[in-house]
């Protein structure tokens, strides 16, 4: 509740909360209701101007925008959240097995993961996608292992520090086995920063899945804000406008993400408590 | 200090050795007979069986691997099953287009970023200092072909001093309209590369500015401005230095959309194309070619940061 409340401090914190939030509502809103067919193509209602029956107006094909951005919401968040999902997991088994396996084990694999951080993720995830058709799952667990490995390297340095701390010596001193150490003891011990790196993780992961299916590279059948720029930005000279709310809510679930992340590093990282 | 570039140098190397693997492993795990696939669906039993032996697909994996990697040193990437011609030479020149649009954004990125993000770190309980903070993290959230399309939509349809898109055919040979022509693709990375370095340059100078030899040298009787520039830059420079060879890999992976928006045949482009047509050795190389790029650069970037910093370059790790 003090974290809640540390992050309820500052606007930034207010502000991520309050996007995310929204984005939140947005699927579920659109679980029940969504205005209009996404989908249905309706010849004499094109390019219709904002009103009330169409709240953010219509494209090219007389679809309606508000009801597409609506759903395209679904995509963002599904990839967001299961990118950071596997990027937690991935992280922390990786990094937690690196600082508590034996000395060489663990060196091999704090070493494997440095050469894993080196490569370009963004680019393997592109081309991984690109191959495999990408479903929405491919693209989450390409840019959620990359991500993931990156995490590791942190959540191995975390874990090691926790380790030579003197309630740990005590647990282990009164026979704690080392899978009760960590889970008890380490994982806890770790979670803030592990929650602040994952929302950072899913910014990315909404800009990555934006760029993917700007480009293409994801199934035409999920509907998702970056296909809609794809479609649109053929007449963009013409309609400029038609671009602002797909890309407006990349713009703030992105935004949303990372001020969440930020403000949750301030709040949950003790010497910066209290600073003000 | 030797110590370190070798142990960086074999850690390169060993990077090197996973990234071939990686990508050579990631185009084999394709679900379906890749022959048959390259050749397409009305391809004649004959031309399958013609692709499937020039590219080597019927030997034992290790065997091809070797093969590929024994070529790749000696600078030879194969050849296009599609066009039949050489995957170095292709790549040769499409580089010519994305090699100056890589380069010419990150210096524009560094002589905007580093002053700005310096004095939203200097500024930073003024209302210039926090609104720059903030505008930095729009521009973070902003997805690189979004910035694209706007610049498109203002400089080139309403203003019309830029092309909306395309690189002239004679290329280079028109240095006039190449470079207008990559005036807009340059502005666009360099403005979502900006937005990062910002930043981490205000987090880097109030990291800094709060040192304490820092105040020593105020103590000294050195103004703000001589202090900073003295002693302040060059501590600041590290992490900078190390989040740039960071960046390079992002870059990369904006290049393919940027191309995308603005259609310039470079790399990315080419890389796109090549993955639909499942041209293998294209797609192999390619990817290489990028990681290499990439490992490179961080191993530069790290050892730069050694020669900057001596508590570095000192440490034993």
């Amino acid at each position: 509740m003090t974290t809640m409340r540390a992050l309820t401090r500052s606007w930034t914190g207010r502000l991520g909360l309050g996007l995310v939030a929204i984005i939140l509502v947005s699927v579920l809103v659109s679980l029940v209701w969504v205005p209009h067919d996404p989908t249905r193509v309706v010849p004499s209602e094109r390019w219709l101007p904002i009103s009330g029956e169409h709240w953010f107006g219509t494209d090219g094909a007389g679809k309606d925008l508000f009801s597409q951005v609506l759903v395209g919401a679904r995509t963002t968040l599904v990839v967001a959240l299961a990118s950071a999902a596997i990027a937690g997991v991935v992280g922390l088994v990786l990094g937690l097995l690196a600082a508590v396996l034996p000395r060489l084990v663990g060196d091999a694999i704090g070493y494997l993961v440095d050469v894993l951080i080196a490569l370009p993720v963004l680019v393997l995830a592109l081309v991984l996608v690109a191959l495999f058709q990408g479903s929405l799952l491919t693209v989450s667990v390409a840019i959620g292992a990359g991500s993931g490995v990156a995490l590791a390297r942190v959540v191995r340095g975390e874990a090691e520090s926790v380790l030579t701390r003197q309630y740990v010596t005590a647990a282990t001193t009164s026979g704690s086995s080392t899978t009760r150490t960590v889970l008890l003891h380490v994982v806890p011990n770790i979670l803030p920063m592990l929650i602040v790196q994952l929302s950072l993780v899913a910014a990315l992961a909404v800009l990555a899945e934006a760029a993917l299916s700007y480009l293409g590279l994801t199934p035409v059948s999920t509907p998702s804000w970056g296909r809609m720029l794809q479609s649109l930005q053929s007449t963009v000279s013409q309609h400029p406008g038609a671009i602002v709310f797909p890309g407006l809510a990349v713009v703030l679930t992105t935004l949303g993400f990372n001020l969440l992340g930020d403000a949750l590093r301030d709040a949950t990282d003790p010497r910066l408590r209290g600073a003000e | 200090m030797l110590a370190f570039v070798v142990r960086r140098l074999v850690l390169l190397v060993v990077a090197l050795v996973v990234a071939s693997l990686l990508v050579f492993a990631l185009l084999r795990l394709l679900p379906g007979d890749l022959a048959a696939v390259i050749a397409g669906p009305q391809a004649p039993p004959e031309r399958v069986e013609a692709i499937r032996e020039q590219l080597g697909l019927d030997r034992p994996l290790v065997e091809q691997y070797l093969e590929w990697m024994g070529g790749v040193l000696q600078g030879d990437f194969g050849t296009s099953v599609v066009s039949g011609t050489s995957v170095a030479s292709e790549m040769r020149a499409k580089l010519a287009i994305t090699g100056p649009l890589v380069i010419a954004s990150t210096v524009v990125s560094m002589l905007v970023a580093i002053p700005i993000g310096v004095w939203a770190a200097v500024r930073r309980q003024r209302p210039d200092g926090v609104a720059v903070n903030a505008l930095s993290q729009v521009g973070i959230a902003m997805p690189s072909f979004l910035v694209g399309l706007a610049l498109i939509v203002v400089f080139a349809v309403r203003l019309g001093w830029f092309p909306p898109n395309g690189f002239p055919r004679q290329g280079w040979d028109e240095p006039g309209r190449a470079v207008r022509s990559l005036v807009l693709p340059v502005l666009t990375l360099a403005l979502a590369q900006g937005a990062v370095l910002v930043r981490f340059v205000r987090s880097a100078t109030l990291d800094v500015l709060q040192q304490d030899f820092m105040r020593t040298a105020r103590a000294t009787g050195l103004t703000f401005r001589r202090a900073f520039v003295r002693h302040g830059i060059r501590n600041a420079s590290v992490p900078i230095i190390s989040i740039l060879g960071v960046q390079i890999a992002s870059l990369l992976a904006g290049v393919v959309v940027i191309e995308r928006v603005f259609a310039l045949p470079g790399i990315g482009q080419m890389l796109v194309g090549d993955i639909g047509d499942r041209d293998l050795e294209k797609v192999q190389g390619t990817v290489l070619l990028l990681t290499v790029i990439v490992l490179v650069i961080g191993f530069v970037v790290d050892v730069l940061a050694r020669l900057i910093d001596p508590r570095l370059r000192d440490a034993t790790t």
